[in-house]
């Protein structure tokens, strides 16, 4: 914990200065300066450029709110990551990008949640469109007991897409960075992987239906330091296409692969006597590991916190 | 990425875009309409259940002559006689002895195969009760006629029975006793409701131990009819439902007994109690609730077993009111099957059709009405743990 | 030490004994053995009773199975052409009613308590009514398919009718079986599949009837043993126990459904009723249980198997 902030700041200095970084970092390095640019607290995106526009959003367990207050506008193309002590709603933030908290019977969203646009939750919305273009890899892996080929392809196959299918796969599985691995037994069950290829097997999954975002909940949180970094190449790799919130506990992960960072902290709720998330600080990644407007923020990277 | 130009998300994006397309919609609707009629199916059912017995019932208690429902010499439906008495006397004779015989042999089955035996021995011991609980209940019929009826009933005999009954009924006042001693001791600080179901229920155990000498020490006085019959007697009948009623008995309680938490146990062992000791002071206490569950569920399921009696009860078509199990009876399911039998008859002269359903519905109620508290029982330990 | 030091003395024995709990629990082994007796008895009574059936069933098995097999119901047991056939066509078709209403209609009401239903008063009303449905006596079955098929048809009985009223006897069960299955689907494998943009239905149908397969497979051959060998509810809907008049039309014949009908437990019903005046009639009855058994314990234990084996596959 005491070597948190050095080695943070190591992971900015790597992303923005070493010009001889890989590929991944490299477009890291590109898109940093132009987020840098435009991420003023006075400079608002708009139009093409803003994906999700959130504003004041609560999330109800039933009568429990578990997190309040969340005010983001996410931007096209960018990596936007989510960390703040277990508990504090990251999930089930995330979750409400893509109305996979329907799912949970008591689950309420209050306030707004605008993706380009249009409100998410509005009454003719089909959580199933939104699923498709805004797609989700969970934090466990969670591969279907079908063939490796069947997983990736479950995608557009439920879209209605019947040909073409094997490119769709195997174009997914390089991007996912797992082709090479599997190529050879597609028709192997996908149970028989090892873990941090079941991961990426998800992230496959994912991109197969070629969705617009992809939200990740800690997807490395399983997975040994070379398969993480595996997976943050790919994101470095995918952000051109993709717009990707991730949460992560990994604050060194956080500075190396995002351009913005949400930090989120629980208070307790007076009213009814539980804990509560809530967003303390959106902003820059580099301003935020280095120079944080919110005391708890600091306390939180410092390793000060609770 | 050569195609990025292309992509959906630089479209503008619409409400409607996002509704998705009409038609997956429609489908949808309709899948979801078609699972909800299948589940509606049941209400459907038990309303043609309910409406069915009413409305048959409803012209028997309506017209029939109530002075013959009561106090007859036995139950002669095809002479206009209804005794219920006979009926409900022979149920509860079959019950009461069908759960002296699967009480403790499900609830010794269910504590040992859960506490006691090793997972090889479950293994074994596990699939004799699945077997048995699958035993259709004519093959029991059929059992209980040539084997429990000679080998055991008419072997043994009355006398024989008599002293093994009083045994039984005994060692069952000897456990109450000792079952109310113990919760007098420990009465102090428990909440007054509780205390009133305690004592209520004691209350219950200690009437059914008196009515039960009582009946004993009556058959013994009475019963000199017992003879060997190729039709068999109550008794036999209800040993043999005693066996059907066996598994479920033993496998709710195994349930209940599962679902106490590991944690108790280790604590209770951690104190240095044997084995014994556990399961008796710790365990079964945890699990009472699940246990009266299976003992009333058992009970429901003796009061509704058909077969067994109508076969082995020693009782066909009509039956005199009898209130020894070495008699030959008709219980209510019995009287039932036995008045549906002969072809055409049921839809007889006079009341008969409707007696069935009037039958039916008591039986009904009785059942639903053991159900219902079986079913409070088993919420209470879902809600402990 | 301070063992070796007391040597012999009694308390220690019993300190010791305490500390390492085995030696005279007597109360403890005693309660141990008269559990072990309770589950020995429950043992010996099938065995006993296995023994006994086939023991009784075994001179008409032994001597002639194959015109027993295709005989009839007569009037006499000496009669050559006295068989089961025509319990088993009953018995099959009944199958065939069960298997065909009871399981469509039975997993489709547990996919929608388990994934569609919303939590309001009419899913709990579905949800007792389902609940009590499986407790009521087979009997009161009998008198519903009593009410609806028989007494509107002027008291003629019919397979159809014995059939039907079975399968709404055992839907409760198919319910609560596959409901269970369903249950116990990781929620992980349909967030997964929502995650892509999978509709409901598609779910359904990809990855939760996959899944819960086995444990609703176990549920329908439990409740198909429980209607074949269930007998009440057929007596009351009119099956015919004494004597059966061998039909023209082949075993497959649609037209039967409107015909008297007989099935396995009931030609064992009415061959134990006669065996009062023509004892033959007992060995019959025999036999025709070894039949019915076997069907009956072959499901059963496949339904057992198929659920352990899936069990322990998915730890
Ligand atoms: N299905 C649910 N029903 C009720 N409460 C829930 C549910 N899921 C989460 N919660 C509650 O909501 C709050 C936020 O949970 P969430 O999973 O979003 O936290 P998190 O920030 O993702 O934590 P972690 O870092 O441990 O994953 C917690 O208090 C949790 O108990
Ligand atoms: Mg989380």
């Amino acid at each position: 914990m005491v070597n948190v902030t050095p080695s943070v700041q190591d992971a900015l200095k790597g992303t923005r200065v070493d010009e001889d970084a890989t590929t991944a970092t490299d477009d890291i390095a590109i898109t940093v300066p132009t987020a840098a640019a435009s991420s003023g607290p006075q400079d608002e995106p708009s139009g093409d450029d803003l994906v999700f526009d959130v504003s004041e959003l609560s999330v109800f367990y039933g009568d429990f709110r578990a997190v309040r207050d969340v005010n983001m506008k996410i931007r096209r193309n960018e990596i936007t990551a989510m960390i703040g002590p277990s508990g504090c709603g990251k999930s089930t933030v995330l979750r409400s990008f893509n109305r996979m908290n329907d799912l949970i019977p008591t689950a309420r969203v209050a306030g707004n949640l605008l993706y380009r646009g249009v409100d998410l939750y509005d009454e003719r919305v089909d959580p199933v469109e939104v699923r498709r273009r805004i797609g989700m890899v969970f934090q466990k892996p969670n591969p279907f007991p079908k063939s490796i080929y069947d997983n990736v392809a479950y995608g557009p196959r439920v879209a209605g897409r019947k040909k073409g299918l094997d490119e769709v796969v195997e174009s997914s599985l390089r991007k996912a960075a797992l082709w090479d691995e599997v190529k050879d037994r597609l028709q192997d069950s996908a149970i028989g992987l090892s873990g941090g290829q079941q991961q990426r097997l998800s992230i496959a999954r994912a991109i197969a239906v070629d969705p617009e975002v992809l939200l990740m909940d800690e997807p490395c949180s399983a997975l040994d330091p070379i398969a993480t970094a595996r997976i943050e190449e790919l994101m470095a790799e995918i952000k051109a296409e993709y717009t990707i919130l991730i949460v992560t506990h990994n604050m060194q992960q956080a500075a190396r692969v995002s351009d913005r960072t949400a930090f989120f902290s629980v208070e307790l709720d007076e009213a009814n006597d539980r804990r509560t998330g809530l967003l303390v600080e959106y902003t820059d990644t580099a301003k935020l590991f280095s120079n944080p407007d919110d005391q708890r923020t600091e306390n939180y990277i410092t390793g000060r916190f609770g | 990425m050569t195609d990025m130009t292309i992509r959906p998300d630089r479209a503008p994006l619409t409400v409607d875009v996002l509704a998705g397309p009409v038609s997956r919609l429609r489908k949808e609707t309709a899948i979801r309409w078609f699972f909800f009629s299948a589940a509606l199916v049941s209400i459907g059912i038990s309303i043609l259940i309910i409406w069915s017995l009413v409305n048959e019932a409803w012209t028997f208690i309506s017209q029939v002559d109530w002075s013959v429902t009561w106090g007859e010499t036995g139950w002669f439906p095809r002479r206009g006689l209804y005794d219920m008495p006979t009926l409900l006397v022979a149920s509860l004779i079959v019950t009461i002895v069908a759960m002296f015989v699967a009480g403790p042999l499900g609830l010794g089955s269910a504590i040992y195969l859960s506490e006691y035996a090793s997972r090889r021995t479950r293994s074994i011991l596990k699939p004799v009760l699945e077997v048995l609980a699958g035993v259709p209940s004519v093959v029991l019929g059929f059992f209980a006629l040539f084997f429990i009826s000679p080998q055991l009933i008419e072997r043994i005999g009355r006398n024989g029975w008599l002293v093994i009954g009083a045994l039984i009924v005994l060692t069952y006042v000897a456990l109450v006793a000792g079952w109310a001693r113990n919760l007098m001791k420990r009465e102090a600080g428990t909440p007054v409701s509780v205390q009133v179901q305690r004592i209520l229920m004691l209350t219950l155990l200690v009437a059914g131990a008196l009515v039960l000498v009582w009946w004993v020490n009556g058959v013994a006085e009475t019963a000199d009819t017992f003879a060997v019959k190729r039709s068999g007697q109550l008794a036999a009948a209800a040993v043999g439902v005693g066996i059907l009623t066996i598994p479920l008995v033993a496998s709710i309680a195994e349930d209940a007994l599962a679902s106490v938490p590991r944690e108790l146990r280790e604590a209770s062992a951690g104190l240095g109690a044997r084995k014994a000791t556990t399961t008796t002071q710790v365990v079964l206490p945890a699990a009472v609730s699940g246990i009266v569950a299976a003992f009333i569920i058992g009970i429901s399921r003796a009061l509704g077993e058909t077969m067994v009696v109508f076969m082995a009860g020693g009782a066909a078509d009509a039956s005199q009111f009898t209130s020894s199990p070495f008699d030959g009876g008709l219980t209510m399911t019995a009287g039932m099957a036995s008045l549906a039998t002969g072809t055409d008859s049921v839809v007889g002269e006079g009341l008969t059709f409707q007696s069935l359903y009037f039958v039916g519905m008591v039986l009904f109620l009785l059942t639903l009405f053991l159900n219902v508290v079986a079913g409070r029982f088993v919420n209470r330990v879902r809600e402990k743990y | 030490m301070a063992m070796a030091t007391i040597g012999n003395n009694g308390a220690a024995r019993r300190v010791e004994d305490e500390i390492f709990k085995q030696g005279r629990d007597l109360r403890g082994a005693g309660f141990r053995m008269v559990l072990l007796a309770a589950l020995a008895v429950s043992t010996l009574i099938l065995i006993v009773l296995l023994v006994q059936v086939l023991t009784d069933g075994w001179p008409v098995i032994d001597e002639r199975f194959g015109d027993f097999w295709s005989g009839t119901l007569r009037s006499r047991s000496s009669d050559d052409a006295l068989g089961i056939s025509q319990g088993i066509a009953g018995s099959f078709w009944i199958a065939v009613f069960v298997a065909v209403l009871a399981f469509p209609i039975g997993i489709s009401a547990a996919v929608y308590l388990e994934e569609y239903a919303p939590r309001n008063w009419l899913t709990s009303v579905i949800d007792i009514a389902i609940r009590n449905l499986a407790g009521v006596p087979s009997v009161v079955y009998g008198l519903l398919g009593l009410f609806l098929f028989v007494k509107t048809r002027d008291g003629n009985s019919s397979l159809m009718a014995g059939g039907i009223t079975l399968a709404i006897l055992v839907l409760p069960i198919v319910v609560i079986t596959a409901a269970e299955a369903i249950r116990a689907v990781p929620s992980s494998l349909k967030e997964g599949a929502f995650g892509v943009g999978a509709t409901k239905w598609d779910v359904i149908r990809s990855q939760i009837l996959p899944f819960a397969a086995p444990g609703i497979l176990t549920g329908t051959l439990l409740s198909l043993s429980r209607a074949v060998g269930e007998a009440a509810p057929l007596i009351l809907v009119g099956a015919i126990t004494g004597r059966l008049a061998p039909r023209d039309g082949s075993f497959f014949g649609a037209d039967q459904f409107f015909d008297r009908f007989t099935a396995m437990p009931i030609v064992i019903v009415g061959w134990v009723q006669q065996s009062g005046r023509d004892e033959g009639f007992a060995a019959a009855a025999g036999a025709a249980i070894v039949v019915l058994l076997a069907f009956v314990i072959l499901m059963n234990s496949g339904a057992v198997l198929l659920r352990n084996y899936f069990e322990k596959k998915r730890g």
